[in-house]
């Protein structure tokens, strides 16, 4: 099918460009193997969810330009544990642990700039490197390093069709410029994301309340090539419900809204649903501990929004928000102007109010201010709503990344439904997540799932390729 | 006419986007624009001033953002700091009335420097005999035009435009909101001549150079620019030092051309050809770059082409200053920095002036920790 100049046979093909299939395209090209990648998304676009990042988490023994102190195996390992309750390959991870050891200075040889190590500032800097200028800065720099190892990546060039044969990718038909062309390599390396822009395939777990969630990233990661793979007999790993979502502003764009649209002020206020009342526990932990659970405490409210409202005392105590909070001078207006009952939203203020113990506020700690005698309790930083003017935030269900995916071993080979190897298929990043995250989320794991397995990846698809060849 | 910021388009679409970018914060580490931002909730069109004065158009922020156009948010911090930067020179120029020249500021440029090269030659053809003008003088430029004619002349413009332009950073300096000077100390002075001086934020927060002029980063603007601004010093440098030589030892010019003021500036004169032909050539590469806008294109040209102009006839003339091309290479390099001297307080010269201001109003922030200058909005 292919015409014309158009190569399309390589030693490794790489299906998706985003920062794991990136590091697998670089790793290839590194071994001396010719390499493409075909992205989906236009160039502007290219990278996904990785052009979303911010950070990734990193095991490190002593502080480094990039991050304070030391982020030891075992205490990274206990934290990944904690947050998915077990559901975790405790190989696959601690591979990727390791392996995140060496992210940061693989990625600053290939061009990648981190923020240099600002403790205290940012919470996050004993454990996160944070990049400098962001998750497009880090994409931008990747494709730039892969094109000049003699990458050919393209955009625009979704594959529609894989074609399996035996446990072996034989071929995979992808779409460029309208035309249909089928690429053959040694080894594929599949990097195409999870199916979370996919709102048919979250409903079959979902159900219609998918029909309300937001989706944080890129509107590509729509699982096409995750569906193909275990339709044609590739070993499937997580829970088709699990994934990390968080609660962001309502009003966030339906697809690739980002960062900038979380609302920071949970652990600050009370949190109620479409009846007005509380439903979870607003104060249980430090709000980055707690903000990934937030997404599917709203999913599972009715019609999937909660209202989180504030007084004036938490202005300047949380991120300003990018869309302006709703205010009023009274609880009875606010509920007015964001649709709730204002009897039953006064009642709820006044029930929390009255149950309040204030001690001493303290937003750093874990503090003494708690509600006694209310269901569901806040257990911190409880303070009354007693001071106008009132602010609410609307949220919705925002969701980042799913967690099904393909079952990989430690060479990061795909694993077949009968348990044995794929002989030429390779898989990183979102699209095999799954594999350590069996639930919950550690913030900046993501791209070190995405790197350290795009980088095995690549190693492994061009020793296959060289032994093949 | 614009006269405070509050009328200004690009301020309220720079208060959007900055809006964003507090939400996002991922460029922090780019520049200085980024950790000010942050000391803020909500921002004051003097607040976005003086962000507008800490952007170097470097691009970064543009080509590292996930919200960028196509994206709905069309986020693109450089262009329209670029836009309410302009808005800023022109609320601060003294006198009033002249702040429209940085409206069509090219045409005025080239109108003003055309006009000043005219009244020169015409000048020179009323009042210099012929055969003092085409003849040889053996380098004395003084010789064709008196020593005190020149310092006449281009004393009192000197005067003038040293007036404005204090005026106009006067006047900066309340349009950003900044407190009292007494609030100032030597460290922050101190700080923001040294970030201007190394144009620490034309690197891009890192090794690599900012992304200038397209996406892959470059450190060929911060160079070109120091050889720019080098040369600018080292002409300035020659100049103040043959005035020395003149009325302090009564040393008279013509100096040989391995004299101190003549290697001043000829060395000078080269980094400000070298510098703005680099920049004018980078210019060129990033035409059609959503950073550049055509207004600040225009601005910055036109201070490149003078200050090309400016050493390129000062070179001529020392090289040929022996034959009898002195007197119209003199009259014609005269009325060239005639041209600059004109344009300074009305044209991109005035953004190192305002950018020192703003670094200095950054350093005062960055010590105290907190918002010092806008007027924070009540919140
Ligand atoms: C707003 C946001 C912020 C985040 N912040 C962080 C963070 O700070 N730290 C962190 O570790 N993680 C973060 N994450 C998660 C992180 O983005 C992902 O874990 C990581 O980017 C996954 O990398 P990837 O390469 O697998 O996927 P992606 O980067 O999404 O790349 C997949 C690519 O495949 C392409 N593709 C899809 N289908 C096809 C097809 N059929 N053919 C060809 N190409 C296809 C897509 O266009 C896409 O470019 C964040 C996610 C979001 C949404
Ligand atoms: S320019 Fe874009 S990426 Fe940078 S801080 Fe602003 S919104 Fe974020
Ligand atoms: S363009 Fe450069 S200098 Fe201006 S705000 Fe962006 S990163 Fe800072």
């Amino acid at each position: 099918m292919s015409r014309g100049d158009l190569q399309t046979s390589f030693d490794v093909l790489v299906i998706g460009g985003g920062n794991a299939g990136l590091s697998a395209a670089i790793m290839a090209a590194e071994a001396g193997c010719s390499v493409c990648v075909l992205e989906r998304a236009p160039r502007f676009y290219r990278g996904g969810n990785s052009r979303h990042t911010r950070n990734l988490r990193a095991m490190h023994a002593a502080p480094t330009s990039v991050l304070t102190e030391a982020y030891d195996e075992e205490e990274y390992f206990q934290d990944l544990l904690r947050v998915t309750k077990g559901k975790t390959t405790e190989r696959l991870a601690r591979l990727a642990i390791r392996g995140s050891q060496d992210s940061v200075a693989w990625l600053e040889a290939r061009g990648v700039r981190f923020q240099k190590a600002l403790s205290g500032t940012l919470h996050l800097g004993r454990t996160n490197a944070f990049f400098l200028g962001g998750g497009r800065a880090l994409v931008n720099a990747l494709y730039r390093h892969a094109e000049s190892l003699g990458v050919i990546a393209r955009c625009e060039a979704p594959v529609e069709q894989l074609h399996l044969e035996d446990g072996r990718c034989r071929s995979v038909t992808a779409r460029l410029g309208g035309r249909l062309h089928d690429f053959t390599a040694r080894s594929v390396v599949f990097a195409a994301g999870g199916f979370q822009a996919n709102i048919p395939w979250l409903k079959e777990s979902w159900g219609d309340a998918a029909d309300n969630f937001l989706i944080r990233g890129t509107p590509y990661n729509t699982g096409e090539i995750l569906k193909q793979l275990l339709d044609q007999g590739v070993a499937q790993v997580g829970d088709p419900q699990q994934c990390h979502a968080v609660a962001i502003d309502g009003r966030a764009p339906k697809y690739d809204g980002g960062i900038c649209t979380r609302v920071d002020c949970v652990s600050l206020g009370i949190v109620v649903n479409a009846a007005a009342e509380r439903f979870y526990d607003e104060g249980e932990d430090f709000w980055p501990k707690r903000y990934a659970i937030w997404g599917r405490l709203v999913a599972a409210q009715p019609g999937q929004v909660g209202h989180v409202i504030i007084d004036r005392k938490a202005i300047g105590l949380f991120m300003p928000p990018v869309f302006p909070a709703v205010t009023a001078g009274s609880i009875e207006e606010l509920a007015g102007k964001i649709g709730l009952d204002p009897q039953a939203l006064a009642a709820t203020v006044a029930g929390y109010n009255a149950s309040v113990r204030e001690a001493s506020f303290d937003h750093t700690a874990l503090d003494d201010c708690r509600t006694e005698g209310l269901d569901p309790p806040k257990t911190h930083w409880a303070r009354r709503l007693d001071e106008p003017p009132f602010h609410a935030y609307t949220l919705k269900p925002g969701i980042t990344f799913t967690y099904l995916g393909v079952a990989v071993d430690d060479k990061a080979r795909v694993l077949m439904a009968h348990g044995r190897p794929s002989a030429n298929m390779f898989a990183a990043g979102e699209i095999m997540a799954g594999n350590v995250l069996g639930e919950g989320y550690l913030a900046g794991i993501g791209m070190t799932i995405g790197g350290v397995f795009g980088r095995i990846a690549g190693e492994e698809a061009a020793r296959h390729a060289s032994n093949a060849g | 006419m614009l006269l405070t910021l509050a009328d200004s388009a690009a301020a309220v679409e720079a208060d959007r986007i900055m809006t964003i970018c507090n939400a996002c914060r991922y460029c922090e580490g780019h520049c200085a624009v980024f950790p000010a931002m942050t000391q803020r909730l909500a921002f004051t069109p003097a607040d976005l001033g003086y962000f507008a004065n800490l952007c170097h158009a470097c691009g970064s922020c543009y080509h590292h953002c996930q919200y960028a156009d196509p994206h709905e948010f069309k986020v693109n911090v450089p262009r329209t700091m670029a836009e309410l930067r302009l808005d800023t020179y022109e609320a601060a120029a003294w006198p009033r009335f002249l702040g429209r020249s940085f409206q069509n500021n090219g045409v005025w440029t080239a109108i003003v420097t055309v006009l000043a090269i005219g009244l020169f030659l015409l000048a020179a053809a009323a009042l210099i005999e012929p055969a003092t003008l085409f003849g040889r003088h053996g380098g004395n430029f003084y010789a064709v035009m008196s020593h005190n004619v020149m310092v006449t002349v281009f004393g009192s413009v000197a005067l003038f435009v040293l007036v404005a332009i204090v005026i106009g950073m006067a006047r900066f300096w309340r349009l950003i909101g900044a407190p009292p000077l007494r609030e100032v100390g030597l460290r922050e002075i101190a700080s923001a001549v040294h970030d201007a001086l190394t144009l620490k934020y034309l690197g891009g927060g890192a090794d690599l150079g900012c992304t200038y002029p397209a996406e892959a980063p470059s450190k060929l603007r911060r160079l070109f620019h120091h050889f720019t601004f080098y040369g600018f010093l080292l002409c300035f440098a020659a100049t103040t030092l043959g005035t020395l030589y003149h009325y302090g030892f009564g040393w008279a010019a013509p100096y040989g051309y391995l004299s101190l003021p003549s290697l001043l500036g000829t060395f000078g004169g080269l980094g400000l050809m070298i510098g703005p032909a680099g920049l004018m050539v980078l210019k060129r590469r990033a035409a059609g770059s959503p950073v550049q806008t055509a207004a600040t294109k225009k601005l910055d040209e036109g201070l490149l082409v003078l200050l090309f102009l400016t050493a390129f006839t000062g070179l001529l003339l020392t090289a040929l200053r022996g034959s009898e091309l002195l007197g119209l290479l003199l009259v014609v390099h005269l009325g060239v920095v005639m041209g600059l001297f004109l344009c300074m307080p009305y044209g991109k010269f005035v953004h190192g002036f305002y950018r020192i201001l703003a670094l200095v109003g950054h350093a005062l922030e960055q010590r105290q920790g907190r918002q010092v200058l806008g007027k924070l909005a009540e919140t």
